[in-house]
């Protein structure tokens, strides 16, 4: 615990650096890399964080050293290259995208084990630290790398608020732009040097072999939450912050745990999370949703079965034992109890001592499903065509769920009408 | 540079266009012109190369041969005169954006690059919703809307563009009847102030009530020109019948032995 106090203030330059550094770095991958998403091109980005190792050790073997502006120029060169070579395949051959983004992928990476494994046979006194590369080493982000890295970090920021309206239109409707007469292969061209770049400067962090999760995993969190590509933007660039946050504090408490795997396991956890908890597409929303729906549709139908008993013997508000309701609607005594207990708290129905009966509001409720009920089954078999005896099924999901203003509609369309299939007269009489 | 427009400019010459996928051709030969003001239908079968051709004027697919001319000018110098109404299918409906984004988008070509919009883009955004009756969606998440919706979000943002000549991509696909009747409501009032529509259609019912000009395709120009004097049963019989199986034949055998469908002119 003491790791995480003397962390979190910050009262060593160094962490603090190393943290600022590992935040800009993540959430400027964050940015960029909403856009991948978007476009659903995410493969692709995986494949240019691969394609970047055989570039970072040419530029290492050609330069000597390990300043950072020969190796990002080697990793541009090489990542710009393997993205072209996946154009040029699958435009040139009848090889389709994801083949050839597999391909290059394997391809590249190859290719930059191989010279890296040479570059340590070599024995050069400056290699050590290269193989950080592979899964990152947050806390090795020091002195100019770091400056250099924050800055390519910040460009990427701000070239993205500026061209926030740009990307979105190419990404949301290429052709339509192309129409507007707007100058969509530059514009492709400057996103696709940023995922590069974004790659680039992402690899000290997490790696070569997990940076994908870093440009891709924070935008698809962050589509869970919201509704609006501002929106979007900033929430998975904040998960890219804490992503890197969370980084860096782990290289700085294990220095012998690579960083990529922690970050790419904070992210992933908060994506899991998000599959399960966000609003409206997470899937226990979801499922609440489904529960409360089929209750309401339980609880109409207890409201009708004492309506229609109430048409029986033309008296609506009549109380009765729950053994007639039940002959009414087949339901298990339990259920019907937990449904007029919901119903009676709502003052839909009353009761006294074992008797339930409607109150003036049940009875209004279930007037207006029973009539729904029986509109549906006229329009469907005077407008549809359905056979009458098909029609019943339907209507009893229908009724549950139709708005006020279909519910007109639909009585306009009907012409109002006073006698329905079932032989049955309107509910309003 | 922008000529100064007359009337008497055709709103679109289109001169011996050949269009080309994978090099079987779609579009053969190609000859038209179409005047000014005109609620034009372009009408022929599935693969007829009704897209191709509105896609090709437009610049968005490489011409084999032959070229368009917009107003007597190359499409660069009018750029800014065109409108585009895609395919509602070609984009995803799930992006997060709100109807007034997405309208604001027919903006962008006016702004420029990297500007933000700015009030009076936004006026005129919402003045084409109200035109199509969709101020109340404006917004509304895209996801939300209905098919009908969709296609006027679509048709806001290309009258966001405040241009001259509209290029639709079936604008009637998958809307109900209602917005069908705004929409060609909202297509005639355009023609009647000198803006020239050309409308993708597949319904031969509606066509002699909606259309005043007709392009009849099959992968070649069967017929062009005023509806009641083109639009025949003869001319429409050409256009559906099976007359043109040499014609698909000849293009799949170019396809399959990779021959160029043109001379190289480089040589």
């Amino acid at each position: 615990m003491s790791n995480f106090t003397e962390f979190f203030s910050f009262a060593d330059p160094n962490v603090r650096y190393v943290t600022l550094g590992s935040i800009l770095i993540t959430a400027s991958s964050a940015l960029v890399g909403s856009f991948t998403f978007l476009n659903k091109k995410s493969l692709l980005g995986d494949a240019i964080a691969h394609a970047v190792l055989p570039g970072i050790c040419l530029g290492f073997m050609l330069s000597g050293t390990k300043n950072p502006f020969y190796l990002i120029l080697g990793a541009f060169i090489t990542g710009w290259l393997s993205l072209q070579v996946v154009q040029v395949v699958t435009t040139r051959s009848r090889i389709k995208e994801d083949t050839a983004i597999g391909m290059v992928l394997s391809v590249f990476f190859g290719i930059g084990i191989l010279l890296l494994t040479v570059i340590q046979k070599s024995g050069n006194a400056n290699q050590a630290g290269l193989d950080h590369f592979l899964f990152g080493k947050a806390a090795a982000l020091v002195g100019n790398d770091l400056i250099v890295f924050s800055v390519v970090a910040i460009i990427l920021i701000v070239m993205t608020i500026l061209f926030l309206k740009e990307f979105e239109l190419v990404v949301f409707d290429r052709n339509y732009a192309l129409s507007l007469g707007l100058p969509v292969k530059r514009i492709e061209l400057l996103m696709t040097s940023m995922i590069v770049l974004a790659v680039v400067i992402g690899i000290q962090a997490v790696g070569v072999v997990l940076m994908a999760a870093v440009l891709i995993t924070p935008a698809a969190v962050a589509r869970f939450w919201t509704t609006s590509i501002r929106a979007m933007l900033i929430v998975a660039a904040s998960v890219g912050a804490f992503s890197g946050l969370a980084g860096a504090y782990i290289s700085y408490t294990a220095p012998s745990m690579p960083t990529g795997p922690w970050i790419v396991i904070v992210v992933s956890t908060l994506a899991l999370l998000s599959f399960f908890l966000a609003p409206r597409k997470g899937i226990l929303n979801r499922h609440f949703k489904q529960k409360r729906f089929q209750r309401t549709i339980q609880d109409e139908n207890v409201l009708k079965a004492l309506y229609q008993l109430g048409e029986e013997n033309k008296n609506f508000y009549l109380q009765r034992y729950i053994d007639e309701i039940i002959r009414k609607r087949k339901l298990h005594p339990q259920r019907l109890m937990a449904s007029l207990h919901r119903l009676f708290a709502q003052g839909y129905v009353e009761r006294s001592g074992k008797l339930w009966g409607l109150t003036e509001e049940g009875k209004t409720r279930a007037q207006r499903i029973v009539k729904i009920h029986r509109l549906w089954e006229l329009y469907l078999t005077t407008h549809v065509n359905i056979a009458p005896d098909h029609v019943h099924e339907d209507a009893e999901t229908i009724e549950h769920f139709l708005t006020p203003e279909l519910e007109a509609d639909l009585e306009r369309i009907l012409n109002y009408p006073t006698v329905y299939p079932h032989k049955t007269q309107s509910p309003y009489g | 540079m922008e000529k100064h427009i007359t009337p008497a400019h055709p709103a679109l010459e289109v001169h011996d266009l050949t269009v080309a996928f994978d090099r079987k051709p779609v579009l053969w030969n190609i000859d038209l012109t179409i005047p000014q003001g005109k609620l034009v239908g372009i009408i022929g079968p599935n693969g007829a190369g009704k897209s191709t051709l509105i896609k090709s004027v437009m610049g968005l697919l490489p011409l084999s041969s032959g070229y368009c001319k917009l107003y007597d000018q190359e499409l660069s110098a009018v750029r800014s005169r065109i409108s585009y109404v895609p395919q509602r299918e070609s984009v995803d409906w799930d992006f997060p954006v709100s109807v007034l984004d997405v309208v604001m988008m027919g903006r962008y070509g006016k702004l420029g690059l990297v500007k933000r919009p700015r009030k009076a883009d936004m006026d005129v955004a919402m003045d084409c919703l109200k035109k199509v009756g969709m101020e109340s969606f404006a917004n509304r998440q895209i996801a939300q809307l209905s098919g009908g919706q969709q296609q006027r979000t679509f048709l806001a943002r290309a009258l966001a563009q405040q241009a001259d000549i509209y290029f639709m991509d079936e604008p009637f696909a998958g809307v109900d009847a209602a917005t069908e009747k705004t929409i060609i409501q909202l297509l005639q009032s355009m023609t009647a102030a000198n803006k020239t529509v050309i409308v993708v259609h597949h319904d031969l019912q509606s066509v002699t009530s909606y259309f005043d000009w007709v392009i009849l395709l099959n992968t070649r120009l069967i017929a062009h020109g005023p509806t009641e004097t083109v639009f025949t049963q003869h001319n429409l019989q050409e256009t559906y019948g099976g007359k043109l199986t040499l014609l698909s034949d000849v293009g799949d055998l170019i396809r399959r032995e990779d021959f160029p469908n043109r001379e190289d002119k480089a040589v």
